[in-house]
């Protein structure tokens, strides 16, 4: 998006940086054309159709989009007060958000379950109080994806906060808007592009989530083995029918970044 | 604006030399990974006093079976007592894995699999040397709590509606022993969860979380004081054969059968059968 910039094409862009840029950009692409090279087309329709298949993707789908819902629902309101509060609480709490891009998925799947699990502290609360049991349910893998794909939105909408500033904001109170109103129409509008590839990135990163949701989650078709979760156990037996459910997840990857963040970052028009 | 331009046109380019630098390491690495030449001197470990050879260390690399990761440990000290300048270098993992790693020219000197399955795919490819040998067997166990507080005495426990089982997928060896014993035995079992690793089976009963997990004799034994093991007759119907072969590859192919004969031989076996493993 930068590239259509009037003034950053009127400065130019030094060449030397094309170098770095086309092998950034085989690193990532070329394991993909790998993986298509690996692929068995004739067997792909049927390996991708599969009763199994069929209900991890559903699954993957329903679970990642509930998740990032949490994402929007929590995380939001979190780095609003994350960017604006000067509270040391705030301070503090910014590098804990951000731990679960640093932990190994998988370790956040055992804190998970040593915590909301049925020997945890809060898994015995949640037994005692509502006779619930969390891990092995579709709930545990909401929470594990949300888990891990909620830094993603955070970290984007902080930022769009911060780049937006308060100029705005506080016109808007010097003209009698009280601080929920100048939220609500000057600073929502403003951080649109920012929100809406921060839940890209997180649907994205919960659609492929895999080490917290077999840690706490389980994986049983149908309730917990989503997409990635299948792609894993049949490279197991079948590493054909891995490579196609893989290329499955990379489509519907692809499509949602590429059909949906770009609108996102002109502001969901 | 102009302030604008400046902090981004800054930024991007440092990172991008450390991305090109990066991205260079990576390329170099992929290269040197690929080539079948012998570690250089002083690589991995200083050479032992006395190695016939100074100043240079052999490593023979072995990928094996996760669940034997103990035991193999162990031979490693003795090995290399016995071999100077030496150096047991493992890749351990699930064996399908090791399999495809191998099939896909990964430089291993031997590989020891949980079933012999993952054992034809190397064999397949025409990349063992030899026929492979099995060196052990694994059984099938039933893990739970310290103190087994659920009272589970038999497989067919296992069927109880008010407890919560984890097993492992069909899969993957276990989980396929598994299930040539639910046919055996006509029991059906209806799991909370199907693993693709014996070992998160035996994580989900150590944190409480599934009552009881089917997984091998050895992982019980792994995880003393934190599961209880207990045994069921019907675990013969599905004996799990683990087997070892010296690849084709190897350029070190006497040394590399120095290993299979310790580990075929009585000092290997205590060691194996200590860790769980039965008998070929």
């Amino acid at each position: 998006m930068r590239s259509t910039d009037p003034h950053l094409v009127g400065v130019g862009l030094p060449g030397v940086l094309w170098v770095p840029a086309v092998l950034g950009f085989g690193l990532i692409a070329l394991p993909v054309v790998g993986l298509v090279t690996r692929t068995d087309l004739a067997r792909l329709p049927e390996l991708v159709t599969s009763a199994e298949a069929l209900s991890a993707l559903e699954l993957s789908v329903r679970t990642a989009a509930t998740s990032t819902l949490l994402a929007l629902l929590l995380g939001g309101p979190m780095a609003a007060v994350l960017a604006r509060s000067r509270s040391v609480a705030a301070r503090l709490a910014r590098p804990v958000v951000l731990l679960p891009l640093v932990l190994p998925p998988v370790v956040g799947g055992l804190a998970l379950l040593y915590t909301l699990g049925r020997a945890g502290f809060g898994g015995r609360l949640l037994q005692l109080w509502f006779g619930v049991s969390v891990p092995f349910t579709t709930a545990a893998v909401v929470l594990a994806q949300t888990f891990v794909s909620m830094p993603f939105l955070v970290v984007s909408l902080e930022g769009a906060l911060r780049t937006a500033g308060q100029r705005y904001e506080i016109v808007a109170a010097t003209l009698g808007a009280s601080p929920a109103t100048a939220f609500r129409r000057v600073t929502v509008p403003l951080v649109l592009p920012g929100l809406g590839s921060g839940l890209v990135l997180a649907f994205a990163r919960a659609l492929g989530e895999f080490g917290a949701t077999v840690a706490f989650a389980g994986s049983l078709q149908g309730t917990t083995r989503t997409l990635p979760l299948l792609v894993y156990q049949e490279r197991e037996i079948d590493v054909d029918g891995a490579v196609a459910l893989s290329l499955v997840l990379v489509v519907l990857a692809v499509v949602v970044i590429a059909v949906a963040r770009p609108r996102a970052a002109e502001g969901l028009r | 604006m102009s302030r604008r331009h400046r902090v981004a046109g800054s930024g991007p380019r440092r990172s991008g030399i450390a991305l090109a630098a990066a991205a260079a390491a990576v390329l170099v690495a992929g290269c040197g990974g690929g080539s079948p030449e012998p570690a250089p001197p002083g690589g991995a470990a200083a050479p032992s006093a006395g190695a016939p050879a100074p100043g240079t260390t052999t490593k023979l690399t072995v990928s094996a079976a996760a669940s034997l990761t103990t035991a193999f440990g162990r031979l490693q000290e003795q090995f290399e007592a016995a071999n100077p300048g030496v150096d047991v270098v493992f890749n351990y993992g699930g064996s399908s894995g090791l399999a495809q790693q191998i099939v896909n020219g990964a430089p291993v000197d031997v590989f020891a699999a949980a079933n012999t399955a993952t054992m034809d795919t190397v064999a397949k490819a025409g990349m063992v040397a030899g026929a492979p040998l099995t060196f052990v067997t694994n059984k099938l166990e039933i893990a739970v709590a310290p103190g087994n507080p659920k009272g589970i005495t038999g497989f067919k426990d296992l069927a109880r509606p008010d407890l919560k089982v984890v097993l492992c997928a069909r899969q993957v060896p276990c989980g396929a022993s598994e299930k040539t014993v639910e046919a055996a035995t006509s029991i059906t079992i209806k799991p909370v969860s199907e693993e693709s690793e014996v070992t998160s089976v035996l994580t989900k009963v150590e944190s409480g979380d599934a009552d009881a997990g089917v997984v091998y004799a050895t992982d019980v034994r792994s995880a003393p004081g934190k599961v209880d093991g207990v045994n069921f007759p019907e675990a013969d119907k599905a004996i799990n054969a683990y087997p070892i072969a010296v690849l084709k590859q190897s350029s070190q192919p006497s040394l590399a059968g120095k290993w299979v004969d310790l580990v075929r031989g009585p000092d290997g076996q205590k060691v194996l059968q200590a860790a769980g493993f039965g008998t070929p």
